[in-house]
């Protein structure tokens, strides 16, 4: 199960964030800040799966913004990377000019 | 007022700001402006006040003020403001807050509405944040909703059936009917959804599940024709058709499978055909292959397919993708157990993988690597492991320890290796070793006995150079002190001996104690093991007992109080000091689950401190604590006592006065071999005195016992209130007359039943005119609570003849026998 769907940028400000179970908003930004950190320290060649408390975390990412979603271990780890890359793909074709722009923006 | 700005020139304000403070500022006057707004009940800038909130609520700060705000949008006619209200209800609202349950009436007015994306709408919100009670009463408007033949609302509806049931599951035999068709549908975003919703019926219930394995064959067939169809250029990711609904379709075929031979049977063709079909040259295709070997591995799949299943992870393995790596890693894992033989094969690529950068794949390479060791293979792993314990990062380092240790343990080929292991992780990680590794260890060590000397030598090496990990130190200290003799006379076989004298030892150990780097736990085991060798040591003794002494005003209270301790053995209780410090028997083997006692074989032979119970560990367990003279006999210092010190001639008189000579005569410093009386006055002096201060039961009457020839003997007693059957009599004893009676000893006998215990006398002259008593201590334990009897027998000199008399006291106080 999907637990939530994060877009964050390097500067670890959010700019899209969903989750599908309650967490405290002062929990959140604790969470995102700490997810992105887990992010960032990875390098370009270490698998996009981060063992994370109890869940895991599936993160891609482009130019500068981050798309992070955290499953629990009944999702299969590379559907979800495969997903996220639809997700990005499907706002690229609905709103095409406005994404590219926003993303050098972010 | 004026028209409150739109939602893109708030983001663009705020993404302005440069700090956070600035952030929250700006944020802060947007808030209090939308306040006001909401408050003036301005219809038309609502929808987008509230867009704007949510963008707020997004990035963290508190948006609760616009949850009535969301339910007047929801109850708009405006489809724009149903947009944004139904969106603000499912982010802002949730069960906790009381007034979502206002909404109910809404959703239910909307799920009938006549424009399918207001019913799409109401579908989603309720299918994301509905509470139980609005699941109960809307859960017949999504069932309808679920028959319809409107794909868009079909594939909605499912999707909100998967939360009704989760949340109300006793609803779940309603939609039972509406699943017939849902396979036959065309959109796959209604067989993508449908499937959903049967693997959640079919997980929660093992009823459902049964019923829903006829589906299978339908199931199959529409994974064949995702596969076998060409290009659909709507499904179409990456050259695979829906690889999204393929991977779901496989985890619903893996539930349906599992336990289930008939099905499984079944899936064996497609699941064949997907693993061999699916291009794997990228990403996609690897996800829907790694789902398909986790449905092999998992339901009952004929050998060929499972060998197939292990081929494709091994060929995963050898990608240079990480990613592919790592679920690679994580399905042999699960695998392990049940296709050890098939895993084992790509062992040394497991291996390999412990040298990978990525901290994930280390992990998961690790813990493949401790389910593959086996007999045959240990000593290569162990060389890998160990390497890597050596390079690892500190997160590791603890697990792969543990996991070291408990590898070594099954499955050490030789005592020697299996201590060389340890000693190796001890000096590599030592600092990061668990704390009941060391128990484990020091009960390891003792068990080999002929490594001994081996053993205390390399320990004594890896501690010469550096003494900070504790662990390693404590094991170290512990086995100095128990195999020190072994250590300086330099009796190593396995390895070059080397030439240790004991004053380098007790440096060793000193510096030890000194250190700064020493946990407090640590400078005990030090200090327990300088005391031990001053047994095993022959010139430093004076060196110990120096430095014992010294740590007897340490600060900390366990060195103190060892210390303390370790100097009365010196001082008052040398002759019990060999003993005491004798070599641990081997212990015990226990199973690693269990607890308590490893703990007390810490390594320590506490003394006995003299108010409380005799030495307790390190000698043969002390078995009924009750038996007093069992007390005696069961320590190590005395271990004949209990059978008859001196041989009497059985005399006249029957069993008591036989008795008379099982009894251990303490008190005459006759016969008996001469370190075994010595002791057992000590003890019981301190044994002796706790009676008359501790646990005295009210008043009992004293007797007179004897009272011949001016010789007078009274007994008083006292009861133990710990130990119920115990009588303590303490005799007095008095001359009347004008000459002082000498040698005088008191004897005496009880039945069988009782067991008797004398105490040595205060003196052995009662001088005349009652002028002096003597006094004595008996103690009689009774456990059946029979009438107390006894024969006394009495010798002493008097008037310069020996005297001797023997008499029955039979006129005992209820009170000290019930």
């Amino acid at each position: 199960m999907i637990k939530f769907f994060l877009m964050v940028n390097k500067q670890g400000q959010t700019r899209l964030s969903r989750y599908y179970e309650h967490v405290e908003i002062n929990k959140r930004t604790m969470l995102e800040a700490e997810v992105i950190k887990n992010c960032l320290s990875r390098s370009k060649d270490q698998c996009s799966f981060i063992e994370y408390k109890d869940f895991k975390l599936v993160y891609r990412q482009y130019a500068a913004l981050f798309v992070v979603v955290g499953i629990n271990e009944t999702e299969n780890e590379m559907a979800v990377y495969e997903l996220i890359h639809n997700f990005v793909e499907v706002l690229d074709k609905y709103f095409s000019r406005v994404v590219s722009e926003t993303l050098t923006l972010l | 007022m004026p028209a409150p700005i739109r939602l893109r020139e708030l983001i663009r304000t705020i993404r302005t700001a440069r700090t956070q403070a600035e952030e929250r500022e700006m944020i802060q006057k947007e808030c209090a402006a939308i306040r006001s707004s909401f408050r003036e009940e301005d219809n038309t800038y609502r929808c987008r006040n509230v867009a704007k909130l949510l963008y707020m609520h997004m990035l963290g700060y508190p948006a609760h003020f616009g949850q009535l705000e969301c339910l007047k949008l929801i109850a708009s006619q405006k489809f724009t403001d149903k947009r944004i209200g139904y969106l603000g209800a499912m982010l802002l609202l949730d069960e906790r807050q009381d007034v979502h349950l206002l909404m109910t009436n809404c959703i239910k007015n909307d799920l009938n509405h006549s424009t399918q994306y207001v019913q799409g709408l109401a579908l989603c919100t309720l299918g994301c944040m509905g509470s139980s009670e609005m699941c109960r009463d809307l859960a017949g408007e999504v069932e309808k909703l679920l028959k319809t033949s409107n794909s868009y609302l079909r594939k909605k509806a499912a999707l909100c059936a998967v939360h009704v049931i989760r949340k109300v599951p006793e609803l779940m035999e309603m939609f039972l009917p509406a699943t017939k068709n849902l396979l036959n549908e065309k959109n796959h975003g209604v067989l993508h959804t449908s499937v959903v919703l049967l693997t959640e019926m079919c997980e929660r219930s093992p009823d459902m599940l049964a019923h829903f394995r006829k589906l299978v064959p339908q199931l199959v067939r529409i994974l064949k024709n995702l596969i076998m169809s060409g290009y659909s250029p709507e499904h179409d990711v990456s050259g695979i058709s829906d690889p999204f609904l393929q991977v779901r379709i496989l985890r619903l075929l893996r539930i349906l499978g599992r336990n289930d031979d008939d099905s499984s049977e079944a899936m064996n063709d497609i699941l064949a055909q997907v693993a061999t079909n699916t291009e794997t040259s990228k990403n996609v295709g690897n996800a829907i292959l790694y789902e398909t070997v986790l449905t092999i591995m998992d339901i009952k799949s004929e050998s060929g397919l499972r060998v197939l299943a292990i081929n494709i992870l091994g060929r995963f393995l050898l990608n240079n993708d990480k990613n592919i790596r790592y679920v690679a890693l994580t399905s042999l894992l699960k695998t392990v157990q049940t296709d050890h033989n098939a895993v084992q094969r790509h062992r040394s690529t497991i291996v390999d993988c412990l040298k990978d950068l990525d901290v994930s794949i280390k992990r998961r390479a690790m813990e493949l690597s401790f389910a593959l060791v086996n007999g045959n293979n240990v000593r290569g792993m162990m060389k890998e492991l160990l390497y890597f314990l050596d390079s690892c990062e500190p997160e590791f380092k603890a697990d792969c320890a543990s996991g070291i240790f408990l590898a070594a343990e099954k499955y050490a080929p030789s005592k020697r290796w299996h201590i060389d292991t340890i000693m190796r992780v001890l000096t590599t990680a030592g600092s990061y070793v668990r704390d009941d590794a060391v128990p484990n260890l020091i009960q390891l060590i003792t068990n080999s006995v002929e490594m001994h000397a081996y053993t205390v030598q390399r320990l004594y090496k890896a501690i010469l150079g550096d003494y900070s990990q504790q662990p390693l130190v404590q094991v170290a200290s512990w086995c100095i002190g128990e195999y020190g003799d072994l250590l300086v006379s330099g009796q190593c076989e396995e390895e070059e001996p080397i030439q240790v004298t004991e004053d380098e030892v007790l440096d060793i150990l000193e510096s030890v104690l000194i250190s700064n780097m020493s946990a407090s736990v640590t400078r005990g085991y030090a200090l327990t093991a300088i005391m031990k060798l001053s047994t095993r040591f022959t010139c430093t003794v004076n060196r110990i007992k120096k430095v014992v002494s010294i740590y007897g005003s340490s600060i900390d209270v366990e060195l103190q109080q060892r210390a303390v301790e370790y100097n009365a053995l010196f001082k008052k209780y040398d002759h019990m000091r060999p003993a005491l410090l004798e070599r641990m028997p081997v212990m015990e083997k226990i199973t690693t689950n269990g607890p308590t006692e490893i703990v007390q074989t810490n390594g320590e032979t506490e003394p006995a401190v003299l108010e409380t119970k005799p030495p307790p560990s390190g000698l043969q367990p002390a078995s009924q604590a009750n038996d007093l003279l069992d007390l005696l006999g069961g320590s190590d210092i005395t271990p004949v006592i209990s059978t008859a010190p001196t041989s009497k001639p059985a005399s006249a008189g029957g069993e008591l006065l036989d008795l008379l000579g099982d009894l251990n005569l303490t008190g005459s410093p006759v016969s008996a071999p001469a370190p075994q009386v010595a002791q057992p006055p000590f003890l019981l002096d301190g044994l002796s005195s706790q009676p008359l201060f501790n646990d005295i039961a009210a008043g009992i009457p004293s007797i007179t016992a004897y009272n011949k020839n001016g010789l007078k003997i009274d007994f008083t007693f006292e009861r133990s209130n710990t130990n119920p059957s115990v009588t303590v009599i303490t005799i007095q004893a008095s001359n009347s007359t004008e000459l002082d009676m000498t040698d005088f000893v008191f004897q005496a006998a009880v039945p069988k039943t009782f067991q008797l215990q004398l105490l040595s006398p205060s003196s052995s002259v009662i001088p005349a005119f009652n002028s002096g008593t003597i006094t004595q201590v008996i103690k009689v334990l009774n456990p059946q609570k029979q009438q107390l009897r006894m024969r006394i027998k009495l010798t002493y000199n008097h008037k310069g003849s020996a005297m001797q008399d023997l008499a029955e006291v039979n006129n005992f106080p209820p009170q000290s026998w019930q």
